[in-house]
């Protein structure tokens, strides 16, 4: 049984449909991605299972069913959302966002775990956190979502606006969460060609549906994903 | 001298009101037009709990238990059907509170003046040379330890931080999992204790009639927009910075005399508002974006 | 031009026949009441159509055009003593021990009926001179500063006693009918409330119909679209506060006038507020929602305290409770107000007689469309 399962999942902002039925699998332990153009709704999806849009059809996480429950009980779930903007709290210090990912009651030997991918951390505990670098926000938001030990983690855009180094060190973060502890990750690009490099599997998504789906390996030898979004 | 002091302890009044504006505002992104009269309600259940044989101090802390779950009560009943609507609906939700609110306080109580006796000693003590009441010492100290313990909380503990957070971004916090209804029910229960303490410090002076806070409320506007209407230091300093200018104005300067402070306190809510509309301390202005 | 459908049809019916009710309502009164009864019930009516000028303007200003007002009750104030200040004139005033200034242009007194329009006028430059510093604010700074209006308006009048008459107030003559017209005080009254109410509405209408009101409700409904497709929301907004505070004006004269007395205690700031929650509850943006709400203004206290069919009656402060309660209630469930009540019932009947399933629109707070 997949870990998170979405069954023809439409949803609308307003009367404006962003989604046209989209079913889609995670299984535990994988690491999936959803690449498509800018609006071809996959922000959208993650909100979906997010619960932060209206929709029909079925989510199911674990063999729960998510329709209609509170953003935060989906997190709650162990759904960790890393949001395209990261979601920080720009007024708190970095250690206080940080506590956030497990609603403020954060013991300093749980963090240890999550410090030693990110050590930096512990050394601008009290720096706000508006005054981070792009690439520095990116990871403490990631971070954050760690930190609750998370079932599925969903990420969204990460490597918008960040330089190549700094887009390759975090993927590499996450490449060895998945293999070392089997973090399940649900990860939304637009840059197809690093996230075919971290996936096993990944769907495209096309104005609100599935266009294709298929392994890595799959995806990277079919002819239209690569005209369309890996570009040779 | 005197007079500063006296309006360091008006201005701590305005202060404290001003600090629940700020508080509602920040969380919710509400301006509550109704906490004068949810202040001046709590004050009447204090003052019925006196009376009935309560002596002041028991009366003061069983009230403010009154006014948290008040507060917060009043922000999952009639707020939050609201809370995605249009700023106008918001804003005529809260006036109509304010209207229901003066109706039931005299419905309740009668609109006769009554006596709230003060728990401050009314002597005056000699500090070199200048001659201070213990009733404005008492006022002041009592708004500003109300103040610092709210601080210490929002700094120091978890459920703080989680209300701080939710402050800065409720969707955010829903992504980490925040029950962001009773995050803000549980600030609009905090805005409602501060208020009370402002009403129980306003009592014995103003004397208590079902008008009472909303004279205090003006002010409290003015302060609160003079602050930075996002800025809980700016409340604050703001309260005391108005409490003590328009005591002296009101002393010293012939034009303004007793009658026209509240218009010197309003002229100066009208020029923050056009000329520097985010105060002292604020980034966001008034007005939802 | 709106089409002329069915439904216009019948508003125009409507308001048609509305106006003629009016019109032949103190002969109504006087043949099925006692003398006393009647003048009662035609007085109290009167004060419905002097609310009802009130309200019109508040619903152009808050309801047409999305700025909110909690000072409106000022501006009527300000047009009640204009005209008091007036009808007295300087030889009037002096018996009262009374010297404005010699820079206002106060005349040897005139006849009440003319201080309508000059009030009128006064109190619309006052609030066209609003207007324009009012174009920084928005939103709930305006309501702050509007209440701040409000608040330090009697606390003004009561300092400014050379003129004001101060906490005393002024006493203007006892109204008579002019010209020596052949009906009575009582009838000649309401009637100079209701034509002044009828010519306020035919204004309220033209604007609210034409390229003003379009352009109010652009404003309204978003003002950075608005000025971006050429809308001049300078001028428009200064303009509904203009507007508005001359309509108040002419409510307030007309109060001056029916009363007889001017003095800072009957505008105080609950006056403001309560207007605007009558606004609100009879339906903003729409006109016909100043007249339910002006009956709620004048009946509502009245019911409240002593309802029909109730034998208890109920304390003086029960109007504010229920005032306050049906505030939330309306904004909870019904925001268009009352109009928007019948709005959605006549949705209902259309979708029933239509048998077709009708889309559920969220009820908008002030109508979309045509203001009517």
């Amino acid at each position: 049984m997949a870990l998170l399962e979405l069954r023809d999942v439409q949803a609308r902002y307003g009367p404006i449909r962003a989604l046209h039925g989209v079913s889609l699998t995670v299984d535990e332990g994988e690491v999936v991605a959803l690449l498509g153009a800018n609006g071809a709704g996959k922000t959208t999806t993650l909100r979906s299972v997010s619960n932060m849009v209206r929709t029909n059809g079925e989510i199911v996480f674990d063999g729960r069913r998510l329709a209609r429950r509170s953003p935060e009980f989906v997190a709650r779930q162990g759904i960790a959302h890393v949001p395209e903007g990261r979601g920080l709290f720009p007024e708190l210090s970095v250690w206080e966002n940080l506590r956030m990912g497990v609603r403020g009651r954060l013991a300093d030997s749980e963090a240890e775990q999550v410090i030693e991918s990110f050590p930096w951390i512990e050394r601008r505990r009290e720096q706000h956190a508006a005054t981070l670098s792009g690439g520095e926000q990116q990871m403490l938001a990631l971070a954050r979502a760690l930190v609750s030990k998370p079932r599925l983690l969903m990420l969204d855009e990460p490597s918008l606006g960040l330089a190549p180094t700094v887009v390759r060190e975090l993927f590499a973060i996450v490449r060895r969460l998945n293999e070392e502890e089997g973090l399940t990750v649900l990860v939304v690009e637009q840059n197809a060609t690093i996230a075919l490099g971290l996936a096993t599997r990944a769907y495209v998504l096309e104005v609100g549906k599935v266009a294709v789906e298929g392994t890595s390996d799959e995806l990277e030898r079919h002819e239209a994903v690569r005209k369309s979004y890996l570009g040779y | 001298m005197q007079q500063v002091v006296s309006g360091l302890a008006q201005g701590s009044i305005y202060a404290s009101l001003a600090l629940a504006l700020v508080l509602i505002y920040r969380a919710t992104d509400v301006l509550n037009f109704a906490q004068g009269e949810m202040a001046t309600f709590t004050t009447y259940v204090a003052w019925s709990l006196m009376d009935h044989g309560l002596s002041f101090w028991p009366a003061f802390a069983a009230t403010l238990v009154v006014a948290f779950i008040g507060g917060a009560a009043v922000e999952r009943v009639l707020i939050r059907p609201v809370e995605h609507r249009p700023e106008i609906v918001i804003v005529i939700v809260t006036i109509g509170l304010l209207i229901a609110l003066n109706g039931l306080t005299g419905w309740i109580w009668g609109p006769e003046v009554k006596a709230f006796d003060s728990p401050f000693p009314l002597r005056t003590i000699d500090v070199g040379g200048v001659i201070i009441s213990l009733q404005d010492l008492g006022v002041l100290a009592v708004c500003l330890v109300t103040v610092a313990l709210l601080w210490a909380f929002f700094r120091f503990t978890t459920l703080g931080l989680v209300m701080r957070a939710v402050a800065n971004s409720q969707d955010s916090s829903r992504l980490l999992g925040v029950r962001v209804g009773w995050m803000l029910a549980l600030g609009w229960g905090l805005a409602a204790v501060l208020g009370a303490v402002a009403g129980m410090m306003a009592a014995p002076a103003l004397t208590l009639d079902p008008n009472l806070m909303l004279v205090v409320l003006i002010y409290s506007f003015a302060a609160a927009v003079l602050g930075g209407i996002d800025s809980p230091i700016g409340a604050v300093v703001g309260g005391l910075v108005l409490g003590v200018v328009i005591n002296l104005l009101g002393t010293y300067v012939d034009f303004v005399g007793g009658e026209l402070r509240l218009p010197a306190a309003l002229t100066v809510l009208l020029l923050v508002l056009l000329i520097r509309p985010q105060g002292l301390f604020g980034h966001r202005v008034v007005t939802r974006v | 031009m709106p089409k002329i459908g069915p439904m216009t049809v019948l508003k125009y019916v409507f308001v048609l026949a509305l106006a003629v009710f009016i019109a032949f309502l103190p002969q109504i009164f006087d043949a099925r009441l006692d003398a006393a009864s009647s003048e009662f019930r035609v007085g109290q009516f009167t004060l419905v159509g002097i609310w009802f000028v009130a309200l019109l303007g508040l619903n152009l200003l808050t309801g047409f055009n999305g700025q909110i007002s909690l000072g409106h009750g000022a501006f009527v104030g300000v047009g009640a003593y204009v005209a008091a200040l007036l009808s007295l004139g300087r030889p009037g005033l002096e018996l009262y021990m009374l010297d404005p200034p010699s820079w206002m242009p106060i005349g040897d007194g005139m006849r009440p009926v003319f201080t309508i329009p000059i009030a009128a006028l006064v109190t619309g430059v006052i609030g066209l001179l609003f207007g324009f510093p009012a174009l920084r604010l928005g939103g709930v700074s305006l309501a702050l500063a509007t209440l701040a209006v409000a608040v330090s308006f009697p606390i003004i009048m009561k300092r400014f006693d050379e003129f004001t008459g101060g906490g005393g107030g002024i006493n203007l003559n006892l109204p008579t009918t002019p010209f020596g017209w052949d009906i009575s005080t009582r009838h000649w009254l309401y009637y100079e409330a209701w034509v002044t109410a009828g010519i306020v509405f035919l204004i309220a209408w033209l604007l609210t119909r034409g390229r003003v009101g379009r352009a109010w409700r652009s404003i309204r409904d978003g003002e950075v679209a608005a000025v971006s497709s050429g809308v001049n929301s300078a001028l428009y907004k200064t303009l509904a506060f203009g507007v508005s505070s001359a309509f108040a004006g002419a409510a307030g004269a007309l109060l001056a006038i029916e009363v007889a007395y001017v003095n800072p205690d009957t505008f105080p700031v609950a006056l403001s507020i309560l207007l605007l929650a009558s606004a609100v509850i009879g339906g903003l943006g729409s006109l016909i929602g100043a007249l339910f709400g002006s009956l709620l203004y004048v009946f509502l206290p009245i019911y409240s305290q002593n309802p029909p069919l109730v034998s208890w009656g109920f304390s003086n402060q029960a109007p504010a409770v229920v005032f306050g309660a049906f505030l939330i209630v309306i904004m909870l469930v019904l925001p268009g107000g009352v109009v928007g009540g019948f709005r959605r019932l006549g949705f209902l009947i259309r979708g029933l007689v239509a048998r077709r399933p009708r889309a559920q629109t969220a009820e908008p707070l002030t109508s979309g469309t045509d203001g009517d």
